[in-house]
């Protein structure tokens, strides 16, 4: 449920734990280097071997770029403007189809979380809205709302909502038993409870549903695009193909990843920020079962 | 009650009479609690101790107005308790600190949410903070607080509206032996500094000995009380009370009474 798709499970567990273990070994300088040095070559090499390995393995212009192509193709691209344009326009509908849908998500999971009578009634067809392959409906929403941004914006929104429904919820119900009672023993309102203990305790797994919403949203776009539309990244892919520029394919490749990554990492600097107390609290065996289950 | 009953102490402030609770499991009731009667005047110090079942935190949870339906009589300053009162202090057997608050924010926790002027409190909340050895503390966060310290914050904060009674369940059940003797001496100080009402419930004899002027002695099967024991230990006690004869014959006792009822674990 609360899976962190770039990462794998208990994505700061193990930083922390071997942060520590290095400290104690007083290799932290060196360890370091190996973290950024080890992953550098292993691009430069595959770089290298695709570069002055593809031709003479028979892989024609036209199917595959080499890098500096490709590199090249980027540099052209920005400079000429093109790609900030087509860029822009993704990042657009993925902002706002994210946005839109983590609002609707995070709306309905503090619903479903405040009343047992909201939650039988939504939750159902939120599961099954979700059971709905987003892409099935991509060409009756561009068909009929139109090929501008509204169907993308939908489109992505509906596919961003649902990881942040389901963690919001499940946070807010996931705050600690004798906390409560705390709260009560003080004769807290419902609503001081909520907004005291219940918000905070979900703050952690809202924001892993964020980080999985930014990365399944420019699926919704780009597919979107593919369906119908004049600009962005998408649109590009489709173009380019067919026009048969390798070059200018991968380059979209290259941005989508780009652009995927830094979104995701906004979101956990933002969460790593809010939820300082999450990562501290790992290591104090007092609290890591609860709060480190990701 | 009949007129031929014996009179009652005026001056109780927790009465117990007849109480008994009920759950009700899936296939079955269980009694949890039956025929409780007992008098807690103000100021003293009574601790409740019993095996694992014997009913000795839900009779706590009842006083404090947590535990829900019962039947019989739970009375406080004479009036039926229902709900939690602000005139109570609960501690747990976990510290149940806010991960997400420093120390002061937790301690100022109950003044939060009694609405009342938390600028009113602060010299209150940094005095007992002093108290219990945690000045300096104030703005850490539970995390970097060690297991004691976190349960002396918990203290604090069962403190700071300044309660008339404390409700303690089991308070320092979690901590390792060293630490849980300095927290009972320092209980013990702090209480008397603060007159305070305390009911303190244990399943450690000698805890429940050296703490209280009155221990309760309860059983399971069902959870009822089976003797009341005066502690006429002098006062200041230290940790080198328990080692006096009187001391080692009251837990003796107690430990014989409860080996009698079957209900050491």
């Amino acid at each position: 449920m609360k899976v962190d798709p770039l990462r794998g499970g208990r994505p700061d567990a193990v930083p922390a734990q071997s942060r520590r273990r290095r400290l104690s070994a007083g290799g932290a300088g060196r360890d370091r280097l190996i973290r950024w040095a080890a992953p550098l070559l292993l691009l430069v090499a595959i770089l290298c071997a695709w570069e002055f390995g593809i031709r003479p393995a028979g892989i024609a212009p036209y199917l595959v770029p080499t890098p500096v192509d490709l590199a090249k193709n980027l540099w052209e691209g920005f400079t000429d403007g093109t790609y900030v344009t087509q860029t822009w326009a993704t990042l657009e509908e993925i902002l706002l189809g994210a946005g839109i849908g983590a609002g609707t998500g995070i709306v309905l999971g503090v619903l479903i979380a405040w009343s047992r009578i909201l939650d039988v009634a939504i939750t159902p067809y939120a599961v099954a809205l979700n059971a709905l392959p987003k892409v099935a409906i991509a060409p009756f929403l561009v068909l009929t709302v139109g090929q501008g941004l509204a169907s993308k914006v939908i489109i992505t929104a509906s596919i961003a909502f649902f990881p942040v429904l389901i963690n919001v919820a499940g946070g807010l119900k996931s705050a600690a038993a004798d906390e409560i009672m705390l709260m009560r023993s003080l004769n807290a309102s419902r609503w001081q409870i909520f907004t005291k203990v219940q918000v905070p305790t979900a703050l952690p797994q809202t924001f892993d549903g964020l980080a999985i919403a930014v990365t399944l949203a420019p699926i919704g776009a780009v597919v979107g695009e593919f369906v119908g539309a004049t600009k962005g990244l998408g649109f590009y892919i489709t173009l380019t193909t067919q026009l048969v520029r390798p070059a200018a394919t991968f380059a979209m490749f290259v941005i989508l990843i780009a652009m995927s990554l830094t979104l995701y990492s906004v979101v956990r600097l933002l969460g790593r920020r809010l939820v300082f107390w999450r990562h501290n609290a790992l290591e104090s065996d007092h609290s890591s079962s609860r709060m480190g289950g990701v | 009650m009949t007129a031929t009953s014996s009179p009652v102490d005026t001056r109780a402030l927790i009465e117990v009479r007849g109480l008994s609770k009920h759950y009700q499991t899936k296939d079955a009731g269980v009694v949890a609690l039956t025929g409780v009667d007992l008098q807690i005047r103000r100021g003293e110090f009574v601790t409740i101790v019993g095996p694992s079942g014997c009913g000795k935190t839900t009779l706590l949870k009842l006083m404090g107005g947590l535990g829900g339906a019962y039947s019989g009589e739970l009375h406080l300053e004479g009036t039926p308790v229902t709900a939690p009162r602000r005139d109570m202090g609960f501690m747990f057997q976990a510290p149940t600190l806010l991960a997400w608050r420093t120390v002061l924010a937790n301690v100022l926790l109950p003044i939060e949410v009694a609405k009342l002027p938390k600028k009113k409190y602060l010299d209150r909340a940094h005095s007992l903070l002093e108290l219990a050895g945690l000045k300096g503390f104030e703005h850490r966060y539970p995390f970097e607080l060690s297991g004691g310290m976190q349960q002396r914050a918990a203290l604090v904060r069962s403190l700071i509206a300044d309660p008339a009674i404390l409700l303690m369940d089991e308070p320092f059940g979690a901590l390792d032996a060293m630490s849980r003797e300095t927290m009972n001496v320092e209980l013990m100080r702090i209480w008397q500094e603060t007159k305070k009402t305390v009911v303190f419930v244990t399943h450690s004899i000698p805890e429940a000995v050296f703490l209280a002027d009155r221990v309760v002695v309860m059983s399971p099967r069902p959870g009822r009380i089976t003797d009341i024991v005066d502690v006429p230990l002098p006062r200041p006690r230290t940790v080198e009370s328990m080692s006096e004869p009187a001391f080692a014959e009251l837990s003796g006792n107690i430990r014989r009474q409860l080996n009698a009822t079957g209900a050491i674990d």
